[in-house]
């Protein structure tokens, strides 16, 4: 369904400009880069879920030879917790309690100090020689041990519904009258389901390299989804002004959402203040997982009704999510996407914010929308055999269209729902023959999508060649990408554009690379961007050729006379029109700035087999194939990755990632040994369907398609599962032990 | 305590360092060495981001003490290419887009490497679990399977 045709580059598998960096090892990220002088930062981390800090001596650490400094929350700018300071959407009040512990340790790995010497031996000793006093209290860390009626409350001042409460937030969407609709409903299902909280598991583990002079001015390198959020949590976290903090985004090893707060840029800045050297700071594996990330763990109920027909008439979800320690689990994509996919008259859906005494959440892939899918899209296929229907006819039948106002508010423009459920059904996969102890399930979702600030400056080199400054790190090849846009619209070959990531000093703000955004926003900026400048090249060329510049046409990376005057001169090349800037009126170049609007949600209907091994209890993806509504593959290659990313993603989701907790409350699996992410042998190819309905709010039709791919997984394996044995599982994941236990107890 | 001074074979270049005992090759190939290609993304042999080859076989840097160096031969992802000319695998990593973050790709080229020198027709499967110890929570492992199997074939049809 490739509807925009004629292009040179865009939709072409074109080499990445950073690829010959990352496949030599020149690339560098956040950990490879040193400074002359620098010390090394280790942090000293609470061994308790819970606990008051009542005290801490940090003398005998000040007192060890090589110990340049040491900061404590106290050298942190306070964020009062009676009053919301928000950025974007993180509260600088948990933000800062994040960072560093404050009134009390919240969870196993909470920052309580932090420590710079001269080795990463010395500041890891020394953070041993720090004192810390602390009242141990009960905790919580499970969502039915913090919901209880005697429950550890973690914040006294946290209310819920006029009581101290551990629910810090709630939110509920609501569509025509869910009662009624019950009532009209011939066929109800009903149903429970939790999931674990999982790691957004990037390979590359945060690290930063920061140096502050004595006048305050602070440059700082590090990897983040995010330089200008790094600056600003940064400069609301020390004190330091955004103008005197300079973010260097180094390239990220990945994110997934992880890196789209910060968690050691105001602690090096602080000890880089204090010690007046660069500091740098690497986590452990064993620190990212005991202190980063991850997503909620969740208890969801949906239920659903519907005609004999197949037709939905109601349907109510309630999802609890854990946020951690401190408030802000991703409920908003629970509540708004679960739903999404259908037109139902009568939706009411529920989400609650669970504290406990767990890391702090952060973004993941959609963040909340696979939690809810789970569970919506695991009744749906109780209700297609209920209804004796087929589940993608069964969705096909109540699909989101063009015009259907979808639970969460707006009114879908044209989208591309119908022609991913349409594609799955007739994918060879759909119809394919299935062997013993194998089974196939398919399961659709929704994300929302973002847009927001995005800044590009888009210069011409005096040699005729391109350089395109974006502001958003690119995890995943967002600059190949670009390039293809800004090389189709100037008419030149895409080798001749270098697309740079700048800076917070070298580009005008942008927003996080998070919210499937990126592309979107960027492929808009460069846009203008770039009709900008060959603006600027007609303009050039009419001078010269002294005709008006509404005669001039832009084509093939040259200037024409158009009509009337078609022929009269020779064609005036990009190289040519550089070469003469100096004389005609200077550089040529063009930035633009805006707040991008018209992102559109994305669509996905995924079809998955697997094979129970009956004996071992473990579950095989033997094949899968993952259809989406793309917007327009600008270059595919890296479209159908972020699909096959998200579907592996989602199957270490489903069947074997969890944090295992001892008695003590603390995470007993914090490597990559034991907290299992799939791996290559795991894993058959993932076939990919690309869908292009362009979004008619972009330029180039493009619509976010890294999210989308992780929303169905969860679900299409379990429905696979239940079509391989019989039985359902409605607690994630889908584990060996688990599914032993399960046939187990079928006998 | 005093450092110990390492003699050994980097990329065909004789190299010397010095280094704490309990350092880990990995720790000399970032620190002193300056190579920063290999990456740490667990310190614990689980990741395959600091693959290197060790007297051409395929070990975790991050598993190896740096003064085991001394007098063996090491190869690292920066003596992959040959000059301005990339490996086969480099190239084909970049045209079929194996990479995304490109953290995991320095492990999954050496490790690839060191595979299609001992089996250059692998099968799938045979990819699949030579690969099974470095993890990338990006691609979902497709395009670098298919990547490495095209090598393979590209390589032995230029050499017959
Ligand atoms: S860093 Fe060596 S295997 Fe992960
Ligand atoms: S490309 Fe990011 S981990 Fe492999």
């Amino acid at each position: 369904m490739n509807v925009i045709t004629n292009n040179k580059w865009i939709g072409q598998r074109t080499i990445r400009p950073d690829g010959v960096d990352k496949v030599t090892g020149r690339a560098a990220f956040a950990a490879d880069t040193t400074m002359p002088g620098m010390i090394w930062g280790k942090i000293l981390r609470s061994p308790h879920p819970h606990a008051r800090i009542k005290s801490i001596d940090t003398s005998k650490a000040l007192a060890l030879p090589g110990v340049k400094a040491v900061v404590t929350a106290r050298d942190i700018v306070d964020f009062p917790v009676d009053k919301s300071v928000m950025l974007g959407i993180q509260d600088m009040r948990w933000m800062c309690r994040n960072v560093m512990a404050r009134e009390k340790a919240l969870f196993p790995g909470h920052p309580v100090a932090a420590v710079a010497a001269t080795t990463e031996a010395i500041a890891a000793k020394a953070c041993e020689l720090i004192e810390v006093d602390y009242e141990v209290l009960p905790w919580a860390i499970e969502i039915d041990d913090a919901l209880k009626a005697d429950a550890p409350i973690l914040h006294e001042f946290n209310k819920f519904e006029g009581k101290p409460s551990n629910i810090a937030g709630k939110l509920e969407v609501k569509k025509g009258d869910i009662a009624q609709g019950f009532k009209e409903a011939e066929v109800v299902i009903e149903r429970t389901f939790t999931t674990r909280p999982v790691h957004q598991g990037y390979i590359e583990p945060h690290a930063c390299l920061i140096s502050v002079a004595a006048d305050n001015k602070t440059t700082i390198w590090s990897s983040s989804q995010g330089q200008f959020m790094v600056r600003a949590m940064t400069s609301y976290l020390t004190g330091i002004p955004q103008s005197d903090i300079r973010a260097i985004p180094a390239e990220i090893g990945g994110g997934f959402g992880g890196k789209t707060i910060v968690y050691l840029e105001p602690l090096a800045t602080l000890l880089a203040k204090k010690s007046g050297r660069p500091v740098k700071m690497v986590m452990t594996r064993e620190e990212v997982m005991r202190a980063t990330g991850p997503t909620s763990g969740s208890k969801s109920t949906v239920k659903i009704g519907a005609k004999k027909d197949g037709t939905i008439v109601a349907a109510q979800g309630t999802f609890y999510l854990q946020a951690g320690a401190l408030p802000g689990s991703p409920i908003r994509g629970a509540v708004g996407c679960s739903f999404s996919p259908y037109d139902i008259p009568n939706v009411l859906s529920v989400g609650y914010d669970v504290l406990s005494n767990r890391s702090k959440v952060a973004a993941y892939r959609a963040p909340g929308a696979p939690i809810g899918a789970f569970a919506v899209e695991c009744v749906m296929d109780e209700l297609a055999s209920a209804l004796k229907m087929d589940p993608l006819e069964l969705r096909l039948k109540n699909a989101a269209r063009q015009g259907t106002k979808a639970a969460h508010g707006p009114v879908f423009p044209r989208i591309g729902y119908v022609e991913t459920l349409e594609a799955a059904k007739a994918h060879p996969h759909y119809a394919a023959p299935l062997g013993k102890l194998q089974g196939r399930g398919v399961a659709s979702g929704f994300w929302f999508n973002a847009g927001g600030e995005s800044s590009a400056q888009v210069n011409i080199t005096e040699d005729g060649n391109v350089v395109v400054t974006t502001g958003h790190p690119d995890i995943g090849g967002s600059r190949a990408a670009i390039a293809n846009v800004c090389a189709e619209l100037l008419g030149i070959d895409y080798r001749q554009v270098s697309v740079l990531i700048g800076d917070t000093a070298t580009v005008g703000f942008s927003n996080l690379t998070g919210g499937s955004r990126v592309l979107f926003a960027s492929a808009m900026v460069v846009t203008q961007s770039t009709e900008k400048v060959i603006t600027t090249l007609r303009e050039r060329a009419a001078k010269i050729w002294e005709i008006d510049p509404e005669a001039v046409k832009w084509e093939n990376g040259a200037a024409h006379p158009a009509s009337p005057n078609a022929g009269q001169f020779e064609p005036l090349t990009l190289a040519e029109l550089a070469a003469k800037a100096p004389q005609m009126g200077g550089p040529i170049g063009a930035g633009v700035q805006l707040n991008t609007e018209g992102a559109e949600g994305g669509f996905g209907t995924h079809i998955c087999d697997v094979e129970v091994d009956v004996e071992l209890g473990i579950v095989r993806v033997i094949r899968y194939t993952a259809v989406q509504d793309v917007g327009r593959a600008v270059h595919p290659g890296y479209v159908e990755g972020q699909m096959q990313g998200g579907v592996a993603q989602g199957i270490g989701w489903a069947l074997n990632e969890e944090y295992i907790y001892n008695k003590d409350g603390k995470v007993d699996n914090p490597g990559f040994l034991d907290y299992r992410m799939p791996v290559c042998s795991d894993l058959p190819m993932i076939d990919t369907v690309m869908v292009e309905v362009p979004n008619p709010k972009h330029p180039q039709g493009v619509k976010g398609v890294g999210e989308v791919p992780l929303v169905p997984v969860m679900a299409a394996v379990a429905n696979a599962v239940h079509h391989a044995l019989g039985k359902r599982f409605y607690s994630l994941p889908m584990s060996p032990p688990k599914v032993l236990a399960a046939l187990e107890a079928e006998g | 305590m005093a450092k110990l001074h390492v003699s050994t074979t980097i990329n065909g270049e004789p190299m010397e360092f010095l280094c704490e005992p309990n350092d880990t090759m990995l720790d000399a190939l970032r620190g002193p060495l300056g190579l920063t290609g290999s990456k740490e993304g667990c310190a614990s042999g689980d990741c395959g981001a600091c693959s290197i080859l060790l007297d051409d076989r395929l070990v975790c840097s991050c598993l190896m003490l740096s003064a085991e160096a001394q007098g063996h031969e090491i190869r690292t992802i920066e003596g992959m290419a040959d000059g301005e000319k990339l490996h086969p695998l480099q190239q084909k990593f970049l045209e079929m887009a194996a990479l995304q973050c490109g953290i995991c790709t320095s492990g999954m080229l050496v490790a690839s490497d060191a595979l299609l020198k001992k089996n250059p027709q692998p099968s799938e499967e045979e990819v699949r679990f030579w690969l099974a110890g470095n993890l990338c929570r990006c691609t979902g492992y497709d395009k670098i399977v298919r990547a490495v199997l095209e090598t393979a074939q590209d390589m032995r049809e230029a050499r017959n």
